[in-house]
Parts: C-alpha cells; structure tokens; sequence
C-alpha cells in the first residue's frame, strides 16, 4: 500500500486516490487527426522503472495531480499539481 | 504411550489442570500448554493422516512450520478446519478432531493409496485425470475430494465478530527473542514508539527454551511493559510486508478461549505504517530427506527441545538424534537428562570436539553416519553412504538438517535472500525498504549473540526514525562459536523420504519433475506442490530445492527457493473481512425520502451502494401485479417516483458553457436560460460513456444530471479535464447529488397534479413547454421544477432540497389524490422505460457509440469534443454495427428473455445480436423487447429468432421501432 504525497494534503494512503495512468501523454489538439488520438488514448510505453503517472486525490482535495513512481520497486520520488512541472531527473 | 510429562521443569501451571477433547476422548493439560505439548503429555502418538497416501502422522514440530498436526478446532458453527495444534492455547474445554481420516483414525481405509504408491506420483492429477473428459466431474472429482479433504469448515455463519485496526509507530519490532526483547528496549530508551508483534502467547522466543536466561527475559519484558511508549502485542502474527513500511498483522484476541467474551472480537486484523521496522523472526529447522521421516516419532529436534525444556515433556523413551550442525546436541542432552531411555547421537560429520562430553553423559554418538530408515519402531543407523548399519529401538527420531532464516518478510519487502555458505541456508539480502533484520533472522545464532545484534538493530531503527536518546540495559553472555555445519539434505536409500510431510511430496517427485522438464524451482513447486500446503514448506523447501540442484547439476544457490509471498502463515477471511460482512459489507446510501418508502410497504432493492424502492405492493398482490398497477396509473392517470439517486453536478463559470460543450456531443451553449437538453457524452475512445439532462439555470450556471451509476466516474472525467487539459476555462463545478432529492411525477394527470400543488409557476403548456426550467414553491418550500419525462408520459421532475423532501412529497400526493396518484417504483419505471425505448444501462454498456443508440445526428457538426476523433474510426462509424431496435414475439405468448442472441434461423449459429432489456408490456399486453442488432435499421418488420440456449427456447420475433410507446413522442409535449 502506497503513501502517496499529494501536494496539496501532504503524505495520504493509497486508498484515498485513483489511479488514472501515463502522465507524458498530452491530449491532442482537435484537429491533430486520427493517428495522433490513438496514440493518446492507447499507445502507451509500459517502462520498468520511472514513471509519471496522473492520480486523483478523490478522497481529498480532489485535485488531479501527477506523481513519479517506480514501477519496479514502488517508490515515490515526487509529486506535482497539474500546472507544475515535475523535477527534470530523478536520483 | 511413549511420550510424557516430566515431573518438573516448563513454563507451564501445574497447580491448575485444565480438560480437554480429542477425537470424542477427554484428556488434561495445564495453562501454558498448547494442544500438541498436551496430546504429546498425554502419550497420543498419532494425531492425523497425510493428504495423498494417509499414512499416519505424529506431532513434528513446536510451531507454525507443524506440517502434520491438523486438527478441527471447535465445534458448530464455530468448528475451524487445519488449525496447528501446535498453534493452538490449550483452554478448559477445548474441543479438537484429526482430519482427513476415514472411517477412524487408527484404521484408515484411504491408506492403501500407499501401496500404491508409484501411481500417484509428481503430477498425477495432471497425467492420470484429464481423460476421458466425461470422468472428471462425476467420477475423479468426487473422488479425490473424499480422499483428499483436509479438515471441514463449519457450515453455519460465523456468529462471531472480527475488526480493523491500523496503527502507526516509529519502531515495529517483529518478534520477542532475544533479538527482539533487545532491539525494542534499545528503540525504546531511545525515545522511539515502538511496537513489538509477537505470534506466541508468551514473549520470549528461543529464550523460553533456555533456563539460564529465564531471569533476564523477565527483566527485559517487566522493563518494556513499563515503558509508556512501548506496546507489546502478543498472539499476534505479522503475514505480510508490503509497500512503503506497511505490515499487516493478525492478533488472535480469544482464539484461546472456548468463545470470545460479550463484545470481544474472535481475531482483529492490523496494520502498522512503521518508519523504520527490525525483523526479528528467527529461524526455522529444516529437515533432512530419509525413508520414514515422516513416521509417527519423527520430529524435529528442536521441536523436542521445545516440549522437553518449555512444556515439560519428554516426547520419547528412546532416541536417535540425527544431525549435521551443534544445535541438535543440545536436544540429545536434554534427552539424557529427562532420562528414560537411550539417546543415540547420529551426526553426519566425522569430526566433533563436542562427542567427548555427550559419551560421558551416556549418549551413543556415531559420527560420520547417516539414518538410512526409520519406521516409528527402529531405527537404521549406517556409515555414510555404507551399506548396512545397526538397528536401534527407537521411538523417537530428531532430524535437524540445519536452520534456515526467516527471510520471509525481508523478501516480501523487496530485499532478496543471499545465499549464506557457513550456514548452507539464505540471509535477507540488502534492504529495499527501511527495514533490517537482527538475530537468528540474519544467521546470527545464540541467545547472547543475538541480543547484542537486536540492541544494535534497536539502536539503528531508533536514530534512523530520529531517536538518539542513550540507552543503558544488560545483555547475556555470548556463547562460543559453534563448528561448521555440513551441508546435508538426504539420505540415499530405498523407501519414501518426504520433502513436504503436507502434501506428501518426496525426493524421489522432485527428480521426476526435472526429468519431466519442470526444473526451474517455481515450476518443479507447481507441479510437485512441493511447498503449497499450509505450512508454506517451512520444514522443506530448501531440502526440495537441493535435490533439484543435484538433479540438474548445479548448486543449491543457483537453483534458489520459490519467491516468498504474503501471507507467511494463513490467515482467516473472517479477519481479513472485519466488520465487512453481511449489511456491513459496504455502506449503503439511502435517499432523503427512504423513511416514507419503508413506512409505506415499499420492497426495496440494492442498486450498487444505494437503496430503492422497487414497488409498493398491495395486501394480495404478487408477481408482477403491482409493477402492472403502478405502470397502468403512471400511464392512465398520475404517478410519483423518487428519483433522487440521479447523480447532479452543478457547474458555474464564465465558461462552464464552453466546458460543457467539449463534454456533450451535443451543444450547450445555445441552451435558452430556462430550458434543458438531453446530452450525451462520450469517452475519449468514441464509445458512450454517459448521458443525461442539463438544465441552464443562469448564463453562466448549469445543472448536470447524470445516470445514477456514472455520477462519480463522471464528476471524475470532468475533474480531469478541467483541471488538466483545459486549465484555462473559466469553470467550478461540485457534486450536488445528496443536497438535492429529486421526485418524478408522471402522467397525464400530472400537470393538474401539481398545478394545485406549486405556487409561483405557471405550469400551462405555453408557459413551461417540454423542456422547461422553472422555480417555485411546494408546501412553501422553494423548488426547481424540470418539464422531462423517462416515462414517455407528460412529466415533470421537481428537485427539492433534500431536508424537505418529504413535506414536498406529500403535498404532491395530496394534491394528486383526486386523480388516485400512486407511487410507483423502479420496477415500474424499468417497464415504461422499455416501452418509450430509452436507452439505460443494458444499452450504455461501453460498447455502444451514440449512432448504434440512434443518437448519431446529435454530433454537432464542429468543435472540439471528447470521443470525437475516435468515434469517426471506420469500425465505430460502421453502419452495419448492432443498431438499436424494438423486437417483439410473433406469438404474444412467448416471453423474452434478456441476453439471448438475435439469430436469423434457429440453430444457424451465426448471432446478429442481442436482446439488451426485455418487460411485460402493459400497452401491448405481451413481452417487449430492446436489442442491439446488426444492420437493424434495415431490419424493421422482418421476423428473427431470439434464442436462448441456456434456456433451451427459441423464439420468433418481429424488430421493431425501440419506440413500443408513442413513437411520434406526442404525449411528452401534450
């Protein structure tokens, strides 16, 4: 079970958030075609190790809000709001 | 009767004799036993048959590696099967059975599987079983269900009661040895919360199997108790190490009483979220492979060190002690000691500086030498690898093949076990999470040793958590140094040696799982089940895995042990569950107006989390009666429906308009204030994610409803793109679903209905049209009125400030009762749904796009809307997908069945569909139907068959428009 550290709330359980997946994916622009929302909503890079991910703190604040977690080990690195930028690298 | 209790000695309460039952027999004990010390004091020898072949089983262990003493415990609806009894408190009337025995334990007819023994080997369920197909469930199953049973759960509800609990601390201490009495003083002098988890009933560990170090135990537990920041948790085993620092824990409160006292819970579940944790698991003996080790008087040396030192009893009269390590020379001299008969010291090393003293004690040692049998009776003892050898009398045999660490939790937190040479066993490896071992759990043995290894742990735990106060307490002597082990893991002689004694795996299963190509150790686990059972191969594992070293010829650390998973001992559901079971299994929301349904004869149904009426039946009335009269009123006259588990957003901005917009296919902007519209939205994919009415309040002021399912996914979605993908519209919006109640009134009476009821609103067809938004006041209490319909019929939905919802609702029933108004509920409204053709969840199920629900012309023409893009793809603008349609039978008589397949000959195979929701209709007095079918458009007034072979029917039916009710939608707009 994660501690995840929501920006807003501090340090909170697993349980008080959704998980929604990648955070690097950006929405296309409307007119950006076919190829480019299907790549938004299904290609997807699957690492082993760092990644961004959207949670929502549902329980919460309910802020949307990105955090960078180790799909291998579990760990967190770093959390930020929606309109924050997350640190370039992580350790 | 071999076994007994000796005179003196152990930590148990002669003065106080408790009674107790096993097998229908009565027997005594005294407190501080356990259920086997007690069975082994009273000379019971053989306490339970073995899984596969039955053969007979005696008492192995002291603890929770037991592989064969389990018992039913308890009686009723409180009987629980495969408990230890090694495990289990000895109490005033205990009552306690074997298992798996049939008809008796001492005469067990299942044991000829014995004799056959080389056809049921490695794998055999797999090989023998799978043919022919027909067999399985009639024949082999029932079969090996008979033979193999383990114990049998109780039948009847559990009448007792479980809980949660979840504590943090700075310092969790997992168990009481040596190592952990101290790394949890250590933690608590320095300042630290801690909390210290011990799975037995008395804290102590080894420590309770060493007189000499009885008064500092004492010291240590008296010094923890009084310390305020220190909460010792006896009875509790810790199963399970999770991420980041989280353990969960099962306390059994009153496991050791025949029931729990008034409001005491039977288990309670825990969890702990620890800064900093110290493993203090100790370590487990391991057996070694040899024919008959699992016959009744094999047991592990340190298990009869155990009820010899800490019980008081001697498990035998004469004894053959086999080993390869020092630790079981101890177990020898205790034997002598208890002094009833012979003990014979086997030792598979050639040298030993500790022989000397055992022969001047009148212990038989042979070194250099192997037990080649046993069979509960002799023993044959032999050269390594000679033939031959002498026969001992021996009704106690005491392997002990070294003692493996339990890294258990350490691998489950994510460091992975090293392989230790000097101790031929696996160390936890570097840790992941803020965690560290200490004492016997890191291969350091010895009471003294492993203190001054705990202090040290305590002491790390502690500073790391940020608590350096200095600490000052007293550790034991350190013993020296012990001789090398020698890696030993069977003997090679003819007849069965077990590796798993539970589920009957033997060396030989394991080396015809690598000739069967199962080599990798997780393979050879699976199809062996070598390690399954509930003592998850404590005694065993490793054994398993030298040998498959040996067969595949290569070292025992390249081979490893299967990965250690949660949970380290099993662990009840009930506790698993707590309080969440039966009407507590999850909340359950009730609507403002759920008093007056209940008082007024409702039958209410579960709807995911919430409670609704599903009708008000009459005195008499059954079936499908009252659905039928509530409908009938609904559509002859008036009806009132609670509608209140309508999910409702209420979304204000300068640009809530625009927001609503890029969410609804349909727009929004152009709605008049004053008005609704329907909508649907879609997921970003192109399939139908939602739908509902939205009401413009004010320019910038919407009232979103949504289906009663979707009211927090979609409050998600919105969250989500508010905040994330369009930060820079202008928009707020929060959920408003229990502040307002929400009440249907339906029919043609209904504008009369609440003409006499509301003030302040004209209510004229002129005035508040179809799609109307208005304000006024019900019984003087301030409402919003919504001219929609769902029933087809004129309607109104009037949404109420939930704290009033029920003066509202009974003034409208008031000024509905010269028209016979009747309430009707969502059985009811199911029916008039069908009927109008509305598509609900049967159809929104997330495989329909808005133009198989006949909503593709909503799309507006330009813009940027969820789901758009995608919708456009080929296979999701296919005109020929499932498209909605009516369907009904032929034959008015036939019934309809919901799932059942659209085909266009019965028996042709080939499915055009499906039949989505079905209702008796009261309008065309026959079942009616909704289907999604293929090319359905084009299909209108050509019969099809819906079959359904699950209920072996098949009928002929007309597709028809989904509209069964008012097509031309006259009567909403009357």
């Amino acid at each position: 079970m994660h501690l995840i550290p929501c920006p807003y709330c501090g340090e909170r359980p697993q349980d008080e958030f959704h998980y929604r997946g990648d955070a690097t994916v950006k929405r296309p622009a409307p007119d950006a075609g076919e190829q480019a929302f299907y790549d938004y909503v299904y290609t997807r890079a699957n690492p082993r190790g760092w990644h961004d991910e959207w949670w929502q703190h549902y329980a919460g604040c309910r802020q949307w809000i990105r955090v960078r977690r180790n799909t291998l080990t579990h760990a967190v690195a770093a959390s930020a709001g929606p309109a924050d930028a997350l640190p370039e690298a992580t350790p | 009767m071999t076994s007994k209790r000796l005179p003196s000695g152990g930590l148990i309460d002669r003065g106080t004799t408790v009674r107790f039952n096993f097998d229908g027999r009565s027997f005594t004990g005294h407190p501080g036993d356990t259920l086997a010390s007690a069975l082994l004091a009273n000379g019971v020898r053989l306490v339970g048959r073995s899984f596969k072949y039955h053969r007979p089983r005696g008492i192995m262990t002291a603890g929770p590696e037991e592989p064969n003493a389990l018992v039913e415990l308890r009686e009723g609806a409180r009987r629980e099967p495969n408990t230890k009894a090694t495990e289990i408190e000895l109490h005033d009337g205990l009552v306690s059975a074997s298992q798996n025995r049939w008809p008796s334990l001492a005469f067990d007819l299942m044991s000829i599987n014995g004799f056959a023994g080389p056809a049921i080997s490695a794998g055999f369920y797999y090989k023998t079983f799978m043919w022919p197909k027909s067999f399985w469930e009639k024949l082999y199953e029932p079969l090996i269900r008979r033979a193999a049973g383990l114990g049998r759960a109780a039948s009847q509800p559990d009448p007792d009661h479980y809980e949660a609990m979840h504590a943090h601390c700075d310092v969790l201490v997992v168990g009481s040895g040596a190592a952990g009495l101290a790394a949890a003083r250590a933690a608590g002098e320095a300042g630290a919360r801690v909390i210290i988890c011990e799975r037995d009933f008395v804290p102590g560990g080894g420590l309770l199997l060493s007189p000499a170090d009885a008064a500092w135990r004492g010291d240590m537990v008296n010094a923890l108790e009084a310390m305020p920041n220190v909460e010792i948790l006896t009875r509790t085993n810790v199963f399970g190490y999770y991420d980041h620092n989280l353990l969960g824990a099962v306390e059994r409160v009153s496991d050791h009483k025949a029931e729990p006292d008034q409001h005491e819970v039977r288990q309670r579940y825990r969890t702990f979220r620890a800064k900093q944790v110290v493993l203090a698991t100790g370590a487990s003996e391991r057996l070694i492979a040899f024919p008959g080790n699992d016959r009744p008087g094999a047991m592990m040396a340190g298990a009869a060190l155990t009820y010899l030192r800490r019980f008081g009893v001697v498990p035998g009269r004469n004894a053959v002690v086999f080993t390869n390590n020092d630790s079981a020379y101890e177990t020898a001299l205790a034997l002598a000691e208890a002094g009833s008969g012979k003990v014979t010291l086997v030792d598979v090393r050639s040298q030993s500086a500790l022989a000397a003293a055992m022969t001047a004690r009148g212990i038989d040692v042979r070194l250099a030498s192997e037990v080649a049998y046993f069979d509960g009776k002799t023993a044959l003892v032999r050269r390594r690898g000679g033939a031959g050898g002498d026969k001992f009398v021996a009704d106690l045999l005491c392997p002990s093949g070294g003692w493996n660490p339990n890294v258990q939790l350490a691998s489950q937190s994510g460091a992975k076990p090293r392989w230790e040479a000097t101790l031929a066993s696996h160390v936890p490896g570097e840790s992941v999470q803020a965690e560290r071992s200490a004492g016997a759990t890191k291969g350091i043995f010895g009471i003294g040793a492993a203190a001054y290894d705990g202090a040290r742990a305590g002491r790390e735990a502690a500073a790391a958590a940020g608590f350096a106060k200095a600490q000052d307490f007293a550790l034991p002597e350190r013993g020296p140094a012990e001789q090398p082990i020698a890696p030993f893991w069977e003997v090679k002689a003819s007849g069965k040696s077990f590796v798993d004694l539970q589920h009957d795996v033997t060396a030989e299963d394991i080396r015809l799982a690598h000739r069967e190509g199962f080599s990798h150790v997780e393979h050879a686990k699976r199809y062996t089940t070598h390690g399954m059972a509930t003592d998850q191969g404590k005694l065993g594992s490793l054994v398993g895995s030298a040998i498959l070293a040996e067969a595949r010829g290569e070292p025992v650390e390249a081979v490893g042990v299967p990965t250690h998973r949660p949970y380290t001992m099993p662990v009840a559901f009930g506790a698993l569950a707590g309080h969440a079971s039966g009407a507590h299994f999850q909340p359950v929301r009730r609507t403002a107006l759920n008093d007056w349904h209940l008082r007024n004869g409702a039958v209410m149904q579960p709807t995911g989390a919430w409670l609704r009426p599903f009708f008000y039946p009459k005195p008499g009335e059954t079936g499908w009666e009252p659905i039928f009269r509530e409908a009938r009123a609904v559509r002859s006259s008036v009806g009132i429906c609670d509608v209140s588990t309508l999910g409702k957003i209420d979304v204000q901005g300068p640009d809530a308009a625009a927001f609503l917009d890029r969410l609804y296919i349909n727009t929004f902007s152009t709605l008049a204030v004053g008005k609704c519209r329907y909508g649907v939205m879609l997921r970003e994919d192109g399939i139908v994610f939602d739908d509902g009415t939205t009401s413009r309040l004010a320019e910038d002021h919407f009232l979103v409803t949504t289906t009663t399912g979707n009211a927090a996914p979609v409050l998600e979605h919105m969250e989500f793109h508010a905040q994330t993908v369009w930060p820079e519209l202008d928009v707020q919006f929060c959920s408003v679903t229990d502040q307002w109640a929400q009440v249907a009134v339906a029919g043609p009476k209904s504008r009369e209905t609440l003409a006499a009821a509301v003030d302040g609103l004209d209510l004229s067809n002129e005035v508040f049209p179809f799609m109307g938004v208005g304000e006024g006041k019900i019984a003087g209490v301030p409402v919003r009125l919504f001219r929609i319909s769902f029933s087809g019929e004129l309607a109104y939905e009037i949404a109420v400030p939930s704290g009033h919802a029920e003066t509202v609702w009974e003034a409208i029933l008031a000024a509905g009762k010269p028209f016979g108004i009747v309430p009707y509920g969502l059985e009811a409204m199911s029916l008039m749904r069908v009927e109008k053709g509305h598509a609900a969840g049967p159809e929104l199920n997330g495989q329909t796009t808005a133009a198989d629900l006949g909503m593709g012309r909503m799309m507006k023409k330009s813009g940027d809307v969820i789901g758009r893009v995608l919708a456009g793809r080929p296979g999701l603008a296919d005109p020929g997908r499932p498209r909605l349609v009516g369907i009904r039978p032929v034959d008015t008589n036939k019934r309809l069945r919901g799932g059942a397949h659209i085909v266009r000959e019965p028996g042709s195979g080939t499915s055009m569909g499906w039949v989505s929701s079905v209702t008796q209709s009261i309008e065309h007095a026959c079942w009616i139907g909704l289907a999604m079918v293929e090319n359905g458009e084009a299909l209108k007034n050509q019969r099809v068959f819906a079959v359904s072979p699950l209920h072996d029917e098949s009928v002929e039916v007309t597709i028809t428009s989904p509209h069964h009710v008012d097509p031309e939608n006259l009567r909403v707009r009357a």
